[in-house]
Protein backbone atom coordinates (compact mmCIF):
# COMPACT_ATOMS: atom_id res chain seq x y z
CA UNK A 1 0.00 0.00 0.00
CA UNK A 2 2.90 2.23 0.71
CA UNK A 3 4.91 1.31 -2.11
CA UNK A 4 1.50 1.99 -4.18
CA UNK A 5 0.88 5.28 -2.54
CA UNK A 6 4.95 6.28 -3.77
CA UNK A 7 4.62 5.38 -6.83
CA UNK A 8 1.50 7.49 -7.26
CA UNK A 9 3.08 10.68 -5.69
CA UNK A 10 5.86 10.31 -8.06
CA UNK A 11 3.83 9.74 -11.29
CA UNK A 12 1.38 12.75 -10.30
CA UNK A 13 0.48 13.78 -13.82
CA UNK A 14 0.03 9.81 -15.29
CA UNK A 15 -2.55 9.84 -12.61
CA UNK A 16 -4.01 12.56 -13.76
CA UNK A 17 -4.28 11.14 -17.34
CA UNK A 18 -5.69 8.18 -16.20
CA UNK A 19 -8.72 10.05 -13.64
CA UNK A 20 -9.63 12.12 -16.48
CA UNK A 21 -9.89 9.59 -18.95
CA UNK A 22 -11.79 7.36 -16.89
CA UNK A 23 -14.04 10.51 -15.95
CA UNK A 24 -14.39 11.43 -19.65
CA UNK A 25 -15.36 7.61 -20.34
CA UNK A 26 -18.23 7.77 -17.71
CA UNK A 27 -19.39 10.85 -18.78
CA UNK A 28 -19.93 10.03 -22.66
CA UNK A 29 -21.60 6.81 -21.00
CA UNK A 30 -23.80 8.81 -19.33
CA UNK A 31 -24.44 11.51 -21.92
CA UNK A 32 -25.15 8.55 -24.55
CA UNK A 33 -27.06 5.91 -22.22
CA UNK A 34 -29.25 8.17 -19.56
CA UNK A 35 -29.92 11.46 -22.07
CA UNK A 36 -29.39 9.74 -25.49
CA UNK A 37 -27.02 12.24 -26.50
CA UNK A 38 -29.35 15.60 -25.36
CA UNK A 39 -26.53 16.75 -23.07
CA UNK A 40 -22.95 16.36 -24.40
CA UNK A 41 -20.22 14.16 -23.20
CA UNK A 42 -17.86 17.13 -22.60
CA UNK A 43 -20.02 18.79 -20.27
CA UNK A 44 -21.34 16.50 -17.98
CA UNK A 45 -17.04 15.77 -17.88
CA UNK A 46 -16.65 19.32 -16.70
CA UNK A 47 -20.02 19.54 -14.82
CA UNK A 48 -18.15 16.32 -12.98
CA UNK A 49 -15.10 18.03 -12.44
CA UNK A 50 -16.50 20.78 -10.95
CA UNK A 51 -18.39 18.33 -8.55
CA UNK A 52 -15.01 16.50 -7.70
CA UNK A 53 -13.59 20.10 -6.92
CA UNK A 54 -16.72 20.62 -4.56
CA UNK A 55 -15.73 17.22 -2.68
CA UNK A 56 -12.29 17.79 -2.43
CA UNK A 57 -12.26 21.07 -1.41
CA UNK A 58 -15.09 20.52 1.30
CA UNK A 59 -12.73 17.56 2.42
CA UNK A 60 -9.46 19.05 2.43
CA UNK A 61 -10.10 22.71 2.97
CA UNK A 62 -8.02 23.97 0.51
CA UNK A 63 -8.58 26.23 -3.08
CA UNK A 64 -7.06 23.89 -5.21
CA UNK A 65 -10.25 21.58 -5.60
CA UNK A 66 -9.35 17.43 -6.65
CA UNK A 67 -5.30 18.99 -6.89
CA UNK A 68 -5.47 19.12 -2.87
CA UNK A 69 -6.35 15.06 -2.41
CA UNK A 70 -2.83 13.76 -1.78
CA UNK A 71 -2.33 11.62 -4.95
CA UNK A 72 -4.11 13.74 -6.95
CA UNK A 73 -1.46 16.60 -7.00
CA UNK A 74 -1.05 15.99 -10.79
CA UNK A 75 -4.96 17.25 -12.07
CA UNK A 76 -3.12 20.64 -10.80
CA UNK A 77 -0.64 20.12 -13.63
CA UNK A 78 -2.60 18.89 -16.16
CA UNK A 79 -5.37 21.46 -15.86
CA UNK A 80 -2.91 24.57 -14.91
CA UNK A 81 -1.96 27.39 -17.27
CA UNK A 82 1.02 25.64 -19.58
CA UNK A 83 -1.33 22.29 -20.83
CA UNK A 84 -4.17 24.48 -21.02
CA UNK A 85 -2.75 27.79 -22.81
CA UNK A 86 -0.89 24.37 -25.15
CA UNK A 87 -4.27 23.05 -25.77
CA UNK A 88 -5.96 25.62 -26.74
CA UNK A 89 -3.50 27.66 -29.13
CA UNK A 90 -3.72 23.67 -30.78
CA UNK A 91 -7.24 23.69 -31.78
CA UNK A 92 -6.61 26.92 -33.92
CA UNK A 93 -5.39 24.07 -36.43
CA UNK A 94 -8.41 22.82 -37.33
CA UNK A 95 -9.99 26.37 -38.80
CA UNK A 96 -10.34 26.03 -42.37
CA UNK A 97 -9.56 29.70 -43.52
CA UNK A 98 -11.39 29.54 -47.30
CA UNK A 99 -14.54 28.13 -45.14
CA UNK A 100 -14.51 30.30 -42.70
CA UNK A 101 -14.21 33.32 -45.48
CA UNK A 102 -17.73 31.82 -46.73
CA UNK A 103 -19.43 32.41 -43.35
CA UNK A 104 -18.98 36.12 -44.37
CA UNK A 105 -19.86 39.36 -42.81
CA UNK A 106 -22.95 37.42 -40.76
CA UNK A 107 -21.07 35.22 -39.59
CA UNK A 108 -18.56 38.08 -37.83
CA UNK A 109 -21.36 40.43 -36.74
CA UNK A 110 -22.87 37.52 -34.85
CA UNK A 111 -19.33 36.59 -33.35
CA UNK A 112 -18.90 40.05 -32.63
CA UNK A 113 -22.52 40.22 -30.67
CA UNK A 114 -21.96 36.96 -29.59
CA UNK A 115 -19.13 37.95 -27.46
CA UNK A 116 -20.11 41.21 -26.40
CA UNK A 117 -23.69 40.98 -25.26
CA UNK A 118 -22.88 38.17 -23.04
CA UNK A 119 -19.87 39.82 -21.34
CA UNK A 120 -21.69 42.95 -20.83
CA UNK A 121 -24.94 40.90 -19.00
CA UNK A 122 -22.13 39.15 -17.19
CA UNK A 123 -20.24 41.90 -16.03
CA UNK A 124 -23.86 43.94 -15.10
CA UNK A 125 -25.04 40.59 -12.93
CA UNK A 126 -21.66 40.34 -11.16
CA UNK A 127 -22.21 44.24 -10.36
CA UNK A 128 -25.29 43.32 -8.87
CA UNK A 129 -23.94 41.09 -6.68
CA UNK A 130 -21.58 43.30 -5.64
CA UNK A 131 -17.98 42.92 -7.53
CA UNK A 132 -16.49 45.98 -8.15
CA UNK A 133 -12.48 45.65 -9.04
CA UNK A 134 -12.01 45.12 -13.25
CA UNK A 135 -10.54 41.97 -12.87
CA UNK A 136 -13.19 39.53 -11.25
CA UNK A 137 -15.85 41.90 -13.47
CA UNK A 138 -13.97 41.18 -16.31
CA UNK A 139 -13.41 37.38 -15.48
CA UNK A 140 -16.87 36.59 -14.25
CA UNK A 141 -18.13 38.86 -18.08
CA UNK A 142 -16.12 36.59 -19.77
CA UNK A 143 -17.30 33.31 -18.01
CA UNK A 144 -20.47 34.45 -19.52
CA UNK A 145 -19.04 34.32 -22.87
CA UNK A 146 -17.79 30.82 -22.61
CA UNK A 147 -16.26 28.43 -19.79
CA UNK A 148 -12.80 28.55 -21.64
CA UNK A 149 -12.79 32.41 -22.15
CA UNK A 150 -13.38 32.98 -18.69
CA UNK A 151 -10.83 30.85 -17.05
CA UNK A 152 -8.23 32.40 -19.73
CA UNK A 153 -9.01 35.68 -18.72
CA UNK A 154 -9.16 35.22 -15.21
CA UNK A 155 -5.49 33.62 -15.37
CA UNK A 156 -3.90 36.55 -17.74
CA UNK A 157 -5.23 39.36 -15.27
CA UNK A 158 -4.47 37.03 -11.86
CA UNK A 159 -8.57 36.60 -10.76
CA UNK A 160 -9.16 34.87 -7.18
CA UNK A 161 -9.35 31.54 -7.88
CA UNK A 162 -13.22 31.66 -6.32
CA UNK A 163 -13.95 34.06 -9.34
CA UNK A 164 -12.33 31.72 -11.88
CA UNK A 165 -14.26 29.04 -10.55
CA UNK A 166 -17.59 31.12 -10.99
CA UNK A 167 -16.71 32.17 -14.33
CA UNK A 168 -16.12 28.15 -15.22
CA UNK A 169 -19.30 27.58 -13.76
CA UNK A 170 -21.27 30.13 -15.70
CA UNK A 171 -20.26 28.85 -18.50
CA UNK A 172 -20.95 25.52 -17.87
CA UNK A 173 -24.53 26.51 -17.08
CA UNK A 174 -24.93 28.39 -20.15
CA UNK A 175 -23.56 25.35 -22.17
CA UNK A 176 -25.67 23.16 -20.96
CA UNK A 177 -28.62 25.28 -21.55
CA UNK A 178 -27.89 25.64 -25.06
CA UNK A 179 -27.28 22.37 -25.74
CA UNK A 180 -30.76 21.28 -23.92
CA UNK A 181 -32.72 23.92 -25.24
CA UNK A 182 -31.35 24.47 -28.75
CA UNK A 183 -34.36 21.77 -30.08
CA UNK A 184 -37.50 23.60 -28.29
CA UNK A 185 -36.29 27.00 -29.58
CA UNK A 186 -34.88 25.93 -32.95
CA UNK A 187 -38.37 26.67 -34.96
CA UNK A 188 -39.25 29.74 -33.22
CA UNK A 189 -35.63 31.10 -33.96
CA UNK A 190 -35.35 30.29 -37.96
CA UNK A 191 -32.88 27.62 -37.50
CA UNK A 192 -33.30 25.46 -40.51
CA UNK A 193 -30.35 26.65 -42.93
CA UNK A 194 -27.03 26.43 -42.76
CA UNK A 195 -27.12 30.54 -42.98
CA UNK A 196 -28.70 30.66 -39.47
CA UNK A 197 -26.97 27.83 -38.12
CA UNK A 198 -23.59 29.77 -38.34
CA UNK A 199 -25.17 33.20 -37.08
CA UNK A 200 -26.25 30.79 -34.06
CA UNK A 201 -22.29 28.84 -33.91
CA UNK A 202 -20.81 32.48 -33.58
CA UNK A 203 -23.53 33.82 -31.36
CA UNK A 204 -23.82 31.23 -29.16
CA UNK A 205 -20.28 30.31 -29.05
CA UNK A 206 -19.17 27.33 -27.05
CA UNK A 207 -18.14 24.77 -29.54
CA UNK A 208 -19.59 21.80 -26.89
CA UNK A 209 -23.13 23.63 -26.45
CA UNK A 210 -23.52 24.40 -30.57
CA UNK A 211 -22.70 21.04 -31.45
CA UNK A 212 -24.46 19.36 -29.16
CA UNK A 213 -27.83 21.65 -29.21
CA UNK A 214 -28.02 21.57 -33.45
CA UNK A 215 -26.61 17.73 -33.06
CA UNK A 216 -30.11 17.52 -31.31
CA UNK A 217 -31.92 19.92 -33.61
CA UNK A 218 -30.78 18.64 -37.05
CA UNK A 219 -27.01 16.94 -37.68
CA UNK A 220 -26.82 18.27 -41.18
CA UNK A 221 -26.38 21.57 -39.38
CA UNK A 222 -23.79 20.61 -37.20
CA UNK A 223 -20.62 22.02 -39.15
CA UNK A 224 -21.80 25.08 -40.18
CA UNK A 225 -22.92 25.79 -36.75
CA UNK A 226 -19.24 24.92 -35.07
CA UNK A 227 -17.50 26.67 -38.06
CA UNK A 228 -18.51 30.03 -36.31
CA UNK A 229 -18.14 28.90 -33.03
CA UNK A 230 -14.58 27.28 -33.05
CA UNK A 231 -13.70 31.36 -34.08
CA UNK A 232 -15.73 32.07 -30.67
CA UNK A 233 -13.02 31.12 -27.81
CA UNK A 234 -10.27 32.40 -30.30
CA UNK A 235 -11.62 35.67 -29.80
CA UNK A 236 -12.78 35.92 -26.76
CA UNK A 237 -9.40 34.77 -25.28
CA UNK A 238 -8.12 37.83 -27.14
CA UNK A 239 -10.77 40.32 -26.48
CA UNK A 240 -11.36 39.69 -23.31
CA UNK A 241 -7.95 39.99 -21.12
CA UNK A 242 -7.56 43.16 -23.15
CA UNK A 243 -9.61 45.47 -24.81
CA UNK A 244 -12.50 44.80 -23.02
CA UNK A 245 -10.74 44.54 -19.71
CA UNK A 246 -9.37 48.02 -20.92
CA UNK A 247 -12.97 49.06 -21.08
CA UNK A 248 -14.03 47.61 -18.00
CA UNK A 249 -10.73 49.27 -16.06
CA UNK A 250 -11.59 53.01 -17.49
CA UNK A 251 -15.26 52.76 -16.35
CA UNK A 252 -14.75 51.46 -12.48
CA UNK A 253 -11.98 53.75 -12.37
CA UNK A 254 -9.43 51.37 -10.37
CA UNK B 1 8.14 13.97 -37.60
CA UNK B 2 5.52 14.18 -34.64
CA UNK B 3 7.84 16.01 -32.63
CA UNK B 4 8.17 19.36 -34.91
CA UNK B 5 4.43 19.31 -34.79
CA UNK B 6 4.28 19.51 -31.02
CA UNK B 7 7.88 22.08 -31.26
CA UNK B 8 5.51 24.03 -33.79
CA UNK B 9 2.74 24.54 -31.05
CA UNK B 10 5.23 24.77 -28.26
CA UNK B 11 6.79 28.18 -30.43
CA UNK B 12 3.74 29.54 -31.80
CA UNK B 13 2.57 29.67 -27.94
CA UNK B 14 5.84 30.59 -26.54
CA UNK B 15 5.95 33.32 -28.46
CA UNK B 16 1.99 34.54 -28.58
CA UNK B 17 2.33 34.60 -24.70
CA UNK B 18 5.53 36.90 -25.20
CA UNK B 19 3.84 38.96 -27.31
CA UNK B 20 0.70 39.12 -25.05
CA UNK B 21 3.31 40.64 -22.47
CA UNK B 22 4.62 42.66 -24.92
CA UNK B 23 1.29 43.93 -25.38
CA UNK B 24 0.51 44.10 -21.70
CA UNK B 25 3.64 45.90 -20.92
CA UNK B 26 3.27 48.83 -23.72
CA UNK B 27 -0.52 49.06 -22.37
CA UNK B 28 0.24 49.83 -18.97
CA UNK B 29 -1.38 46.80 -17.46
CA UNK B 30 -0.07 44.18 -15.35
CA UNK B 31 -1.32 40.97 -17.37
CA UNK B 32 -0.72 38.87 -20.35
CA UNK B 33 -2.92 40.93 -22.90
CA UNK B 34 -4.56 38.14 -25.35
CA UNK B 35 -1.48 36.19 -25.83
CA UNK B 36 -3.33 32.71 -26.29
CA UNK B 37 -5.38 35.16 -29.50
CA UNK B 38 -2.16 35.99 -30.82
CA UNK B 39 -0.56 32.28 -30.30
CA UNK B 40 -3.81 31.11 -32.67
CA UNK B 41 -3.06 33.88 -35.14
CA UNK B 42 0.43 32.54 -35.27
CA UNK B 43 -0.09 28.86 -35.73
CA UNK B 44 -2.90 29.54 -38.49
CA UNK B 45 -0.66 31.70 -40.73
CA UNK B 46 2.27 28.41 -39.78
CA UNK B 47 -0.35 26.16 -41.33
CA UNK B 48 -1.17 28.06 -44.15
CA UNK B 49 3.18 29.11 -44.86
CA UNK B 50 4.12 25.41 -44.18
CA UNK B 51 0.89 24.06 -46.68
CA UNK B 52 2.51 26.60 -49.35
CA UNK B 53 6.03 25.97 -49.20
CA UNK B 54 4.90 21.62 -49.14
CA UNK B 55 6.81 21.53 -45.77
CA UNK B 56 3.45 20.26 -44.11
CA UNK B 57 3.50 16.60 -43.14
CA UNK B 58 1.49 14.27 -41.58
CA UNK B 59 3.62 13.93 -38.44
CA UNK B 60 3.70 17.52 -38.39
CA UNK B 61 -0.32 17.66 -38.07
CA UNK B 62 0.03 14.72 -36.07
CA UNK B 63 1.74 16.32 -33.53
CA UNK B 64 -0.54 19.66 -33.07
CA UNK B 65 -3.83 17.83 -33.50
CA UNK B 66 -2.73 15.34 -30.65
CA UNK B 67 -2.79 18.69 -27.93
CA UNK B 68 -5.89 19.59 -30.04
CA UNK B 69 -7.77 16.88 -29.28
CA UNK B 70 -6.44 16.85 -25.62
CA UNK B 71 -8.24 20.04 -24.93
CA UNK B 72 -11.37 19.08 -23.52
CA UNK B 73 -10.13 16.81 -20.73
CA UNK B 74 -7.59 19.31 -19.96
CA UNK B 75 -10.97 21.37 -19.28
CA UNK B 76 -12.09 19.19 -17.13
CA UNK B 77 -8.72 18.41 -15.13
CA UNK B 78 -9.08 22.93 -14.84
CA UNK B 79 -12.68 22.81 -13.58
CA UNK B 80 -11.51 19.61 -11.02
CA UNK B 81 -9.04 22.38 -9.25
CA UNK B 82 -10.96 25.22 -8.95
CA UNK B 83 -11.89 26.78 -5.56
CA UNK B 84 -15.68 25.71 -6.25
CA UNK B 85 -16.56 25.72 -2.94
CA UNK B 86 -16.06 29.57 -2.79
CA UNK B 87 -17.90 29.78 -6.01
CA UNK B 88 -20.96 28.05 -4.56
CA UNK B 89 -21.28 30.51 -1.81
CA UNK B 90 -22.23 33.12 -4.89
CA UNK B 91 -24.46 30.41 -6.41
CA UNK B 92 -27.40 32.42 -7.42
CA UNK B 93 -24.79 34.60 -9.91
CA UNK B 94 -24.64 31.63 -11.90
CA UNK B 95 -27.97 30.78 -12.82
CA UNK B 96 -29.08 34.38 -13.61
CA UNK B 97 -25.79 35.11 -15.48
CA UNK B 98 -26.10 31.92 -17.82
CA UNK B 99 -29.61 32.21 -18.10
CA UNK B 100 -29.29 35.95 -19.19
CA UNK B 101 -26.80 35.37 -21.69
CA UNK B 102 -28.77 32.44 -23.50
CA UNK B 103 -31.68 34.20 -23.86
CA UNK B 104 -30.11 37.44 -25.00
CA UNK B 105 -28.73 35.26 -27.89
CA UNK B 106 -31.12 33.31 -28.73
CA UNK B 107 -32.90 36.31 -29.60
CA UNK B 108 -30.04 37.78 -31.29
CA UNK B 109 -30.41 34.87 -33.96
CA UNK B 110 -33.83 35.08 -33.81
CA UNK B 111 -33.39 38.86 -35.22
CA UNK B 112 -30.07 38.07 -37.50
CA UNK B 113 -31.09 35.30 -39.01
CA UNK B 114 -33.97 37.55 -40.19
CA UNK B 115 -32.01 39.98 -41.79
CA UNK B 116 -31.44 39.59 -45.38
CA UNK B 117 -32.78 36.91 -48.25
CA UNK B 118 -33.43 34.18 -46.13
CA UNK B 119 -31.23 31.14 -47.08
CA UNK B 120 -32.26 27.69 -48.37
CA UNK B 121 -33.16 25.16 -45.86
CA UNK B 122 -31.54 21.76 -45.29
CA UNK B 123 -34.54 20.16 -46.75
CA UNK B 124 -34.50 22.29 -49.44
CA UNK B 125 -30.72 21.67 -50.67
CA UNK B 126 -31.00 18.35 -50.21
CA UNK B 127 -34.24 17.90 -52.74
CA UNK B 128 -32.18 20.81 -55.04
CA UNK B 129 -28.97 18.41 -54.97
CA UNK B 130 -31.40 15.39 -55.39
CA UNK B 131 -33.06 16.67 -58.10
CA UNK B 132 -29.65 17.73 -59.43
CA UNK B 133 -28.37 14.00 -59.69
CA UNK B 134 -31.37 13.00 -61.12
CA UNK B 135 -31.35 15.17 -64.06
CA UNK B 136 -27.50 14.09 -64.65
CA UNK B 137 -27.92 10.30 -64.56
CA UNK B 138 -30.98 11.35 -67.40
CA UNK B 139 -28.60 13.43 -69.40
CA UNK B 140 -25.90 10.37 -69.04
CA UNK B 141 -28.47 7.51 -69.91
CA UNK B 142 -29.43 9.53 -72.48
Amino acid sequence: MEALAKLLNANGLLVAFAVVGLMMWTSYFISKRLTFGRIHGSAIAILMGLALAFVGGVQTGGQKGMADLPMLGGMGLMGGAMLRDFAIVATAFEVDVVLAKRAGLIGAIALGLGTLLPFVLGVGVAMAFGYHDAISLTTLGAGAVTYIVGPVTGAALGADSAVIALSIATGVFKAVLVMVGTPFVAKLIGLDNPRSAMVFGGLMGTVSGVSGGLAATDRRLVPYGALTATFHTGIGCLVAPSIFYLIVKALMGN
Amino acid sequence: MTISGVALLAICTLLGNYLGDLLGIALGVKANVGGVGLAMILLISARIWLVKSGLFSHGLKMGVELWGSLYIPIVVAMAATQNVVAAVKAGPLVLIAGTGSIILCFSAVALISRIGPKGETMDEIEAREAHERDALAAAKGA
